[in-house]
């Protein structure tokens, strides 16, 4: 009986020690903890250099975690849209944000010429009250 | 250096609440305007009635119209003095457009000639499978 006890003892002496341990493992991968932090801006923002497609592979664990965002391309560049114009309301809409703010390029992957034309046309726009300056809340 | 004939596009929004006959009018008074400016008139577009995307003077939608002319600019700007003295006029935009035309014909070229070189090289190789 003594002995049972004894042995209950020591196993639950044991978990405890178990226990630091078992947190101590997922520390370790947890050490790039800051890495879906650090993806946050990243996550919208796609490509930078040296950003979120170089680290997973530094730290030598790809496989299941790593998920797979598609590169951005230019939606001007790839439909081969020449003219950027401001009456076109319904492609320039998809480059306005909810509350009528211009896009930026690093979140719709718009290349910086065509980004320039974009901006332009926009303006125009709204000059003439196609798309709005501030949409009302 | 004679004066350079410009081409451009002047959208103006013409208030909704005025009957068919009277925007009528407006629309080809404007365009009378623009002749005595010394301004050609190459086309007149009705874009028809549309929500705007905000308020102007007080209204909440209006009637767009499309001209596209050509001529100097100092005639372009005659036709904005009259624009905005014209009170069914609520808005106007001028856009000059040359520039633009003349950059998207020269892109056009450009993917023709590489549309044109494609098809040769893909004629050419073709036959090779269809032989083998």
């Amino acid at each position: 009986m003594a002995d049972e006890e004894k042995k209950e003892v020591t196993t639950s002496a044991e978990a405890p020690a178990a226990a630091p341990a078992a947190p101590a493992a997922p520390s370790a991968p947890a050490s790039p903890g800051p890495r879906p932090y650090g993806r946050g801006p990243g996550g919208p923002g796609g490509r930078r250099p040296g950003g979120p497609g170089g680290r997973p592979g530094g730290r030598g664990e790809g496989g299941p975690r790593k998920f797979f965002r598609r590169k951005k391309v230019c939606k001007f560049c790839v439909e081969k849209i020449d003219s950027i114009n401001y009456k076109d309301v319904r492609l320039l809409g998809q480059f306005v944000a909810e509350r009528g703010k211009i896009v930026p390029r690093r979140l719709t992957g718009v290349c910086t010429p065509h980004q320039r034309r974009l901006t332009a046309a926009i303006k125009q726009a709204r000059n003439i009250a196609l798309l709005p300056f501030a949409a009302r809340y | 250096m004679p004066v350079q004939q410009r081409t451009y596009e002047v959208m103006y929004i013409v208030r909704p609440d005025l009957p068919e006959e009277e925007t009528d009018r407006v629309i080809s008074t404007v365009e009378s305007n623009a002749t005595t400016a010394g301004i050609t008139v190459k086309n007149v577009e009705r874009m028809g009635k549309r929500r705007l995307a905000y308020k102007v003077r007080k209204f909440q939608d209006g009637l767009y119209v499309l001209l596209t002319v050509e001529g100097p600019g100092s005639a372009l700007a005659e036709l904005e003095r009259r624009l905005r003295v014209t009170e069914p006029v609520i808005k106007y935009i001028s856009v000059r457009i040359d520039e633009e035309q003349k950059r998207l014909a020269k892109v056009k070229k450009i993917r023709d000639s590489k549309v044109r070189q494609r098809p040769q090289t893909a004629a050419g190789s073709e036959p090779a499978p269809a032989t083998a």
